[in-house]
């Protein structure tokens, strides 16, 4: 090429830009860009942009590269103003994919500009930026980095770390830095996929570029805020190179405004002073260079203020130190009071931050901090207020609650409105100096809050007035207040106020408005019933206006009964509903008296979460032959089971979360059940039909912020005993420090007087607890202890829990005494017994046993015997006779011999040996005794006993094993068997080997089969225990079974025949009802409770094991089929 | 970190929006129309910052911003940002662009959206602080513009 085009082509760039290439592409833009400018609406906007897309939608579809460029451009344009141009998407990473390297750059901007982290086509763009990553182009590899660091998809991370991790030696410090600030990003997203290259980032700290440096921090920032205490090491290092930075050992390139690198520094001073707060020895490390950093700062620009401040906040979070810690408030003074707007804010702040260390900071500005209060910056306010929050106390709270009320008033940013209500109402609770200022200013909360308010708020506000502290005289003084109050509220013009404070009105009105006994019943009723004509109450309101009116409605019955008339047309099915329950209970005295029991404590209250009152109902529709209800989980099982394939393999897993959950929840029908209007809104209860936690959900909430209930446990002295050594001391000192001002004018006078009001309390002689979060003084309003916090049925039903467990452990450690440790206890409340056996439970509830059919067979001819367990169809006639009963007591162990056992049945014999079994009914296991009696004259030598089962855990606990067996004798071994979980019916197998000759070894096998029914124990326990463990249960099955009829008392005859047939302990029959309690050996209990309806047996059974009431169940209906 | 970029002028029109979190399509206008309300209605002589309103994340975050002109330039910052810090670098990236631009003016950032996207690229990366040297800055994408006109050059002569 020659020099003279060369030469034409330097002078055109100019040219170029205008003519072609770049103007081409910008003259689409252009022409965009002026016709939307020229509009003047939205609309015409709209129409236009969508014309604008529709064209380029065409144009991407031609595959011209040149005009691709020019058409992402347009499309960030448009994204930009907010339409949507998602058509582009694709293409954009085709772009930065397929093209040269400007069209790479507009493409890796659009995606980062287009895509978020978790959008689906960024995985296209994988392949893409490791191929650039990998690439020999500077540029390439650099464009890649920004763009990792902007988006990248966190599945993806691991294909990229690697060459990442590369890029961190890169010869090149801009790929350097960018690599480091990419690893940052991946910490964030996924930390764990980065923790092994910790190593490297201290490599990057000690990078020869400072820039490297300097992104390295970054990520040093956020691993010290998370664990501080495993980078102290690191603390020396930071010092050093905070020193070289100060010293101006760093290129003049980094300087800004001849401060050297301030952003470095800021970043530097925040990780000191995360580093060394709490630490002395650390701490020390740092005191040299934050003093040089104090000095070496002089003020003449902002960003030396920038440094400062960081400074300042880093001296009064570290271990203090007193020479610097008075450097740094000289330095909050030159803030505060600077006439520049922004240093004052952050003087502010700081004095915000320091105030909890040093109150008397802010006295020394109490002047600057009653200008920065008038001032007009919403901003400066703010601060102001959040500082005067800080040195609230019992002394200055009005003044201070005035100034955030007058602020409040003028506001209108919902944000800043809940926050500062919020601390009003905190303060107000904290420090109320009476009453009437109490309520007043909760009203003030309430009315400008409005609907904004946290729900916390009247929560709490309620919760205080209901639970009241320990004088009763002084809690009904406070609620009379409020009621009078309330009235007087009332009487006015009640339709602007919100919401919120209509219904913390009608609920204090409705529970006490009969503390107020000169005003008349009918006139509260009347004014709430005002309330309700009101078309700006919203229905949430009227439920808990009707609520209230209910609670007062005694006596009244010509009003409500009108009330009741007028509501019974309303549109509102949940009123209608309310108005009907009113109607009702105004009728019937005795009933409203039952269910809202006046001056009834709050603690005893119980709500009947379960519904037992329809118990009734429920059997009744039973026995017409509804289908009994079945729990979620038996409905998704007998779904799996219908299923031809099971396509779902975990879903048995359901039942043991659902179990965990739900085991608070349940009521016993025994207790008495009471619904309450606590919250006064009874439908929202009935929505949530959740634990009973819930119901209470209205007033027992704990504050969320600091303190409140830590200091309502302390028993604290009242407040009303006056500092009065601190107030004097205060406002002296307030005058010492105000004696400098020349001649105040009067407007001054007034500063001056707001100034020894607000700052009162805060002089040298009161001390700083006065300040400090954790030892403010009591507050005024204490609520009483109460060590009934959660609910009785979830405690009680947890108690009883772990005295079972105890009492359990305690059996095992005798068990472990007698067997040699060979008894495993298993606790009933462990996640096993919870999960679930796929064996068990279908539609009739009865158990399904694939391999025991067969046994089932014999068991029914069995059973018809009078017998429960089985002897296999056997061929061998039984030569010998049986063991009777008084044989075996002879041959059992003394601790044995007083055990409920079984019949001895025969299981097998041969010419030598004959083998029986008898079952012993411990607490805790099945022992099962099996006698060899050796039938012929000859010793039987080396004779092993070899027991296998399944489904059972299974312990030989002596004589398995025995040397030699003499002629005509017999001996017995045992064992103990485990059922963990409930199996209907469940089949032994074992062996016999002994040698008549020696060296002839025999072997006899023999088998047998146990029901469930030799697994349950009685559970005793009193009519209160079962009812609080009835609660505790989760698993139900219901089902009608069959009543003996034949005798003259069924239940009890029918019961009895349970309890023989199956060790059932019978707790208690009262009437047509009868509650009965089992267990699984010593774990899982099964709660039954009967109740005769008709000819049928309504069974309802509860246990912590899912299988086990159907299994309990299985068995009560063949005891009762066999009757 | 910085969460948002916006840069919008007097009448609220967006001309620049970066965001460094993810928020919906909707959510990002509701953010650059609500900042502007709260901006544009505060004086010239009262501070730069002020609290983020609620969609932006509430007191957790705040608006540092700076007003040229027919521009407004604002951060959304968390709280582990030094504020001043943020006003110098607002201040650094508009010189920057003046240098850039020669005499930025509003339709500069218009035209050359990609650009300005550029160069705040060389600044802040995912929501942190890259780079705060300007000539760095200028450096950087001197080189790209460069490498710009050697293309549409190339591109030319290939054409020729």
């Amino acid at each position: 090429m020659s020099d003279v085009v060369e030469k034409t082509l330097s002078a055109l760039p100019g040219l170029f830009d205008s003519q072609t290439g770049a103007a081409r592409i910008t003259s689409r833009l252009r022409q965009l860009v002026k016709s939307i400018t020229e509009l003047t609406s939205k609309n015409e906007e709209e129409s236009l942009i969508k014309q604008e897309l529709s064209s380029m939608k065409e144009q991407v579809s031609s595959p011209n590269t040149s005009m691709m460029r020019e058409i992402m451009v347009r499309a960030m344009y448009c994204e930009m103003l907010g339409y949507d141009a998602s058509f582009t998407y694709i293409h954009a990473i085709k772009l930065a994919q397929q093209g040269g390297v400007l069209e790479k750059r507009v493409g890796y901007l659009a995606v980062s500009l287009f895509l978020n982290e978790g959008h689906e086509l960024l995985l296209l763009l994988v392949n893409t930026v490791l191929k650039d990553l990998q690439s020999t182009n500077v540029i390439e590899a650099y464009m890649a980095l920004t763009v990792v660091a902007q988006v990248f998809p966190k599945d993806m991370i691991p294909a990229v770390l690697p060459l990442l991790e590369d890029k961190l030696s890169y010869p090149k410090e801009i790929i350097r830095r960018k690599a480091v600030l990419a690893l940052y990003k991946f910490y964030l997203i996924a930390p764990n996929q980065v923790q092994h290259i910790h190593a490297k980032f201290r490599k990057a700290l000690c990078d020869r570029d400072p820039g490297v440096m300097t992104s390295s921090l970054h990520i040093y920032l956020q691993l010290i805020t998370e664990s501080p205490d495993d980078y102290k090491d690191l603390t020396g290092s930071f010092v050093t190179i905070l020193k070289q930075v100060v010293g101006g050992k760093l290129p003049v390139d980094f300087n800004y405004h001849n401060v050297p690198a301030p952003w470095l520094q800021i970043q530097l001073l925040r990780i000191l002073s995360l580093l060394g707060k709490e630490d002395r020895s650390t701490s020390e490390l740092m005191y040299e260079v934050l003093d040089e950093s104090l000095r070496r700062a002089e003020m003449n620009h902002n960003i030396t203020y920038a440094i400062l401040y960081e400074c300042v906040k880093a001296i009064y979070t570290i271990h203090p130190k007193a020479e610097l810690l008075e450097k740094a408030a000289r330095c909050i003074g030159n803030f505060v009071l600077s006439p520049k707007i922004n240093l004052r804010y952050l003087g502010l702040k700081a004095l915000t931050y320091v105030v909890q260390h040093d109150a008397k900071l802010a006295l020394q500005h109490q002047m600057t901090i009653i200008e920065c209060l008038d001032h007009t910056d919403f901003t400066i306010k703010r601060e102001t207020l959040e500082l005067l929050f800080r040195i609230t106390n019992a002394q200055n709270v009005t003044v201070i609650v005035e100034k955030m009320l007058d602020f409040l008033h003028g506001c209108s940013d919902e944000h800043t409105i809940i926050h500062l209500v919020g601390k009003v109402a905190e303060l107000a609770e904290k420090f109320a100096p009476d009453n009437s200022w109490f309520i007043q200013t909760m009203n003030d909360v309430f009315s400008t809050g409005g609907d904004l308010l946290q729900q916390d708020v009247p929560n709490n506000f309620l919760r205080l007035l209901a639970e009241g502290s320990e004088s009763k005289e002084e809690d009904d003084q406070l609620r009379l207040y409020a009621v009078n109050s309330y009235l007087t509220v009332l009487k006015g013009d009640a339709s602007h106020l919100p919401q919120r404070f209509l219904q913390v009105m009608s609920w204090v009105l409705g529970e006490y408005a009969h503390l107020q006994e000169s005003v008349d019943q009918r006139e509260v009723i009347r004014l709430l019933t005002q309330l309700l004509d009101q078309r700006s109450v919203s229905s949430e309101t009227r439920v808990w206006i009707l609520s209230a009116l209910t609670k007062i409605s005694e006596g009244q019955t010509d009003l409500i009964l009108d009330l009741a008339e007028s509501l019974s047309s309303s549109q509102d099915t949940v009123l209608r509903q309310q108005a009907q329950e009113l109607r009702q209970l105004s009728q019937d005295s005795q009933l409203y008296e039952w269910v809202l029991p006046r001056g009834a404590p709050w603690d005893s209250m119980e709500v009947d979460s379960s519904l037992s009152f329809l118990d009734g109902f429920v059997s009744e529709a039973l026995a017409a032959g509804a289908a009994p209800y079945k729990p979620p989980h038996q409905r998704q099982e007998e779904l799996c089971e219908d299923r031809a394939l099971n396509l779902e393999p975990y879903s048995f897993s359901l039942p043991v979360s659902l179990s965990s959950c739900s085991i608070t929840d349940r009521q016993s029908p025994t207790l008495l059940s009471v619904s309450s209007g606590l919250s006064g809104n009874s439908t929202e209860l009935s929505q949530k039909a959740g634990s009973s936690t819930l119901i209470l959900e209205g007033v027992k909430r704990v504050w969320g912020r600091d303190g409140y209930l830590r200091q309502n446990e302390t028993t604290a002295p009242p407040v009303d005993e006056p500092s009065a050594a601190v107030q004097p001391s205060g406002q002296q000192e307030a005058a010492e420090r105000l004696e400098p001002q020349p001649e105040p004018s009067t407007q001054n006078q007034d500063k001056l007087q707001l100034a020894s009001s607000l700052f009162v309390g805060l002089g040298a002689g009161s001390s700083m607890s006065l300040l400090g979060k954790s030892e403010a003084p009591p507050p005024r309003f204490r609520k009483k202890p109460r060590p009934h916090e959660s609910s009785s049925s979830s405690s009680s039903g947890t108690s009883e829990r772990s005295s079972d467990s105890s009492s359990r452990s305690s059996h095992s450690t005798t068990d472990s005494f007698l067997y040699g440790s060979l008894l495993e206890e298993e606790p009933a409340t462990s996640i096993s017994a919870f999960s679930h056996t796929p064996k068990s439970s279908t539609a009739n509830g009865l158990a399904q046993n694939k391999d025991t059919k067969e046994d089932r067979r014999a068991n029914t001819s069995q059973i018809l015997g009078g017998d429960m367990v089985i002897v296999r169809p056997n061929t061998f006639q039984d030569k010998h006779p049986s063991l009777v009963s008084s044989d075996l007591t002879a041959l059992l162990p003394a601790d044995l011999k007083d055990l409920p056992h079984s019949d001895v049945i025969s299981l097998t014999s041969d010419p030598s040996l004959s083998l029986s079994s008898c079952r012993l009914f411990r607490d805790e296991a099945l022992l099962l005794v099996i006698l060899i009696s050796n039938c012929t004259e000859t010793v039987i030598k080396d004779v092993a006993v070899q027991l296998t089962c399944e489904e059972l855990e299974t312990a030989s606990l002596r004589g398995n094993v025995m040397n030699c067996l003499e002629g005509n004798s017999t001996s017995v071994c045992h064992y103990a068997l485990l059922m963990d979980e409930p199996h209907t019916n469940v089949s032994f197998t074992g062996t016999v080997s002994y040698q008549t000759q020696p060296g002839h070894t025999n072997t006899l096998s023999f088998s047998g089969t146990l029901s469930a029914a030799d697994f349950i124990r009685p559970l005793v326990v009193s009519t209160e225990e079962y009812g609080k463990l009835w609660l505790s249960l989760s698993h139900d099955v219901k089902q009608n079974l069959k009543l003996l009829t034949d005798a003259s008392d069924p239940l009890r005859t029918t019961l009895n025949a349970l309890k023989d047939a199956l060790q059932l302990h019978v707790v208690d029959i009262i009437g047509s009802e009868g509650i009965v309690a089992c267990r699984l050996l010593s774990g899982a209990p099964c709660l039954l409770h009967c109740r005769v309806n008709g000819a049928a047996l309504a069974m309802w059974l509860r246990s912590p094991h899912p299988a086990l009431p159907d299994c309990i169940l299985y068995h009560c209906q063949r005891a009762l089929a066999q009757h | 970190m910085i969460k948002a970029i916006l840069i919008f002028n007097n009448h609220g029109k967006p001309r620049l929006s970066k965001f460094y979190e993810h928020y919906t399509e909707d959510t990002e206008q509701q953010i650059i129309r609500e900042t502007f309300h709260l901006v544009s209605k505060r004086d010239e002589n009262i501070c730069n910052f002020l609290e983020g309103g609620l969609l932006i994340g509430g007191s957790e975050n705040k608006l540092i911003y700076r007003h040229y002109a027919t521009l407004y330039f604002v951060f959304c910052v968390d709280s582990s940002e030094s504020e001043l810090g943020i006003l110098d670098l607002i201040q650094v990236f508009v010189e920057t662009l003046d240098k850039c631009f020669e005499n930025v003016c509003e339709l500069d950032l218009i035209f050359h959206m990609d650009k300005v996207h550029n160069i705040l690229a060389e600044m802040v990366m995912g929501g942190m602080v890259l780079e705060t040297n300007m000539s760095e800055i200028i450096t950087q994408a001197e080189a790209h513009n460069k490498m710009e006109k050697s293309e549409v050059r190339a591109a030319l002569l290939r054409s020729d």
